[in-house]
């Protein structure tokens, strides 16, 4: 008895040992992100073929809703829970790297010098004191939408190219009905959705200034160039009439029911405008200014290790993390989500560049900012105020672009304090 | 065990009161005080739910007081209370006179009324949200457009969007008051409206002699229950003004749309737990405060 014990005991450790040399040579590492269908459905695929080329990894993806996304990281990482590769928002960078939640990718493997050369300038915002914390797998970017049926009825050849030919074409768009209510808008507009962007990054830039200076750390759009840029901004609805802000409730809604015969959006919009059945739509890059000047605005999530990956599990990240940023996955990140490729060398190829939805994001890339937002929902609230005081509040638009410009610099000085 | 026994009737009694009572109260201290007693020291840190919590002493209270958009919420919490409470009181007691008068379609009125306040407050918001907007979607506007009255801008107003806003609040809130309203009527013993007759009292000398002074503790509870429920408001004022929370400018904010607002788009949690604090402390004055002066006879 005593003796059948002992063999039982024996074969049970032995089993344990092949049981823990089976884990030591295959590794399953976590990668987390947020849940939006396409993405997940993109990530699935590259951890299959990521899967296939490494046997001795595994990655195990799980997903939340976005609104628990930064709650959960943040509960699980310090624990020794949690993802050894996470998505997070360009955004959020400085938050991450202060609370020791990711650590700097292996220079070895992710030459700095490279990546500068590589990929688009703006991800060098992933980069601080001369190293790259995350990488992103795609990047999105502004364009103008246009309804082709619309344009079609109005009799309009093309998309506008210019601000002037925008307000001109906007205005043979839109309709009213006897009592002048507007039943139909030439552009949507709304600092709520995307404009904020378009505003801060475009108009202002065309209309010969700087958003920000020092880094974005210091508001510079409280100049003449800003309030040209917010009286063209406000001028559609007040003046040209050619929009409203709250017209059927939200812009990207409008366009979707054919109400509107253009809309300002990112590559992200692309796949639901696909499912809508019956809108016939065609992009365009967004309209230069007079003097020919273009701007656009880009964001992006990125990838990055935990400081919860050690050991083997950390080098398994480090292969993950290169699969992903690599120019394979990038190819069908832009095939399934419809983002648009990180690296120029990618996102500039013939069929990308001149693909007639793509085209327009991807070449607006190359002139692209990306804000470093310090709270990108309260610094947009500025900018929905500000417009917010002038259309409601009758205030002079030279007074309501001083209050934003000030309440953000606060926001701003809170945060760098 | 020998202890036990040695304790007398009484006190076993007592021993087994407390066994059971263990599970709620460690649940209460577990999901509420913890967190209660958490929060208050989070108010007095500096914390963005990612980092290390630094002690930040009054800094975020001081920021509350001398925060504009703190005001403008704290007013608007307020004119919530103050113009729905009142509101909802006097409009359910009228239904509730009424159809407990009612013989007809008695139950399907009630059951209507009762609907409302069945229906998730998510749903009931964004279809009110569509009702208020511009032509050519909006309901009520296209009635208006029809009819050749100009647009009103329900949502998209400083001065009309919160009473906008509060509306189906208020109509979500009615059937459980109506309810709780009948429930009083019928507690009003039958004896004294005979006697009423009787006499050949008018209608309104029952209505204000008989029938709402015996309906005080009803009423308390009304309001107490309703301006809790007004203080708290979020989720009506949320979904109907997800595009620009709050907005236009501030103008249908909520302490509570505040806090989240603070905390989960800022992240900035010992800011959104001094709110929090302050929340609490409103919320227990005004409900005391009502106690005391509504019970007072």
């Amino acid at each position: 008895m005593k003796r059948y014990l002992r063999t039982l005991a024996l074969a049970g450790l032995t089993s344990a040992a092949a049981l823990m040399a089976n884990t030591a040579s295959a590794v399953e590492i976590e990668y987390w992100q947020y849940f939006f269908d396409a993405r997940v459905k993109a990530m699935e695929q590259l951890i299959e073929s990521f899967e296939a080329q490494n046997p001795d990894i595994t990655v195990k993806m799980t997903h939340f809703p976005y609104a628990d996304y930064r709650t959960k990281v943040a509960a699980a990482i310090p624990a020794g829970e949690g993802p050894d590769v996470v998505q997070l928002f360009y955004g959020w960078l400085n938050d991450y790297v202060e609370a020791k939640l990711i650590q700097p990718l292996p220079a070895d493997v992710f030459d700095p010098a490279k990546i500068d050369a590589e990929f688009f300038p703006m991800v060098q915002a992933m980069k601080l004191d001369g190293k790259y914390y995350a990488l992103p797998t795609a990047v999105r970017s502004l364009a103008l939408f246009y309804n082709e049926r619309l344009f079609k009825e109005a009799g309009i050849e093309s998309p506008p190219a210019t601000l002037d030919e925008l307000v001109e074409t906007a205005k043979a768009l839109t309709k009213l009905d006897g009592a002048g209510n507007i039943t139909q808008v030439g552009i949507t507009t709304g600092m709520t959705a995307q404009d904020h962007h378009w505003w801060r990054e475009v108009l202002v830039r065309q209309f010969g200034g700087d958003p920000y200076v020092d880094d974005y750390k210091t508001v510079n759009y409280n100049s003449e160039a800003g309030l040209a840029a917010l009286k063209f901004y406000t001028d559609l609805e007040q003046t040209h009439k050619v929009t409203l802000s709250t017209f059927m409730d939200e812009p990207q809604a409008a366009f979707k029911a054919g109400r509107a015969g253009m809309h300002i959006d990112g590559s992200f919009r692309i796949g639901s405008l696909n499912d809508v059945r019956g809108l016939k739509w065609g992009v365009a890059e967004l309209p230069a200014a007079a003097d020919g000047t273009r701007s656009n605005y880009s964001s992006y999530w990125v990838n990055a290790i935990t400081t919860k990956a050690e050991g083997e599990r950390y080098d398994a990240a480090v292969k993950f993390m290169e699969y992903i940023a690599s120019d394979e996955a990038m190819q069908v990140w832009l095939d399934v989500v419809g983002e648009l490729p990180a690296k120029p060398s990618v996102g500039m190829t013939e069929a990308n560049a001149n693909d007639p939805v793509f085209g327009p994001f991807i070449r607006g890339l190359a002139y692209a900012h990306t804000t470093k937002f310090a709270d990108e929902s309260a610094q947009r609230q500025e900018m929905v105020d500000m417009v917010g005081r002038i259309t409601l509040e009758n205030m002079d638009p030279a007074e309501s672009l001083d209050v934003a410009a000030k309440a953000e610099q606060l926001k701003l000085d809170e945060y760098y304090k | 065990m020998s202890f036990y026994r040695s304790l007398s009737i009484r006190h076993k009694q007592i021993v087994w009161a407390w066994t059971f009572l263990t599970v709620p109260v460690l649940f209460y201290v577990v999901i509420r005080f913890y967190p209660t007693g958490n929060a208050i020291l989070i108010s007095f840190q500096d914390w963005n739910l990612l980092g290390e919590r630094n002690w930040a002493g009054l800094d975020n209270y001081i920021k509350l007081w001398n925060d504009p958009v703190f005001w403008k919420v704290f007013a608007n919490t307020f004119e919530y209370l103050i113009i729905g409470t009142p509101f909802s009181l006097v409009l359910s007691f009228i239904i509730a006179y009424h159809l407990d008068k009612t013989r007809f379609l008695h139950s399907t009125l009630r059951m209507l009324y009762f609907l409302p306040f069945m229906t998730s407050a998510v749903a009931m918001a964004w279809v009110w949200r569509w009702f208020y907007q511009g032509v050519p979607i909006g309901l009520f506007n296209n009635i208006l457009a029809s009819v050749g009255i100009s647009q009103i801008d329900f949502l998209n107003s400083t001065t009309i969007a919160l009473p906008s806003v509060l509306a189906p609040a208020i109509w979500a809130g009615l059937g459980f008051q109506v309810i709780i309203f009948m429930a009083g009527l019928r507690a009003i013993p039958t004896s004294y409206y005979e006697a009423a007759k009787i006499d050949g009292v008018g209608w309104w000398t029952v209505l204000t002699q008989i029938t709402l002074p015996l309906l005080r503790p009803t009423m308390v509870f009304i309001v107490v229950f309703s301006s809790i429920g007004f203080l708290r408001i979020f989720d009506h004022v949320y979904n109907m003004t997800t595009n620009n929370p709050g907005g236009p400018l501030n103008s249908t904010k909520p302490l509570v749309l505040m806090i989240y607002d603070t905390a989960f788009n800022g992240f900035n949690m010992g800011y959104a737990a001094a709110q929090t604090v302050v929340l609490f402390l409103i919320l227990l004055v005004i409900s005391l405060a009502q106690l005391r002066l509504l019970r007072s006879d």
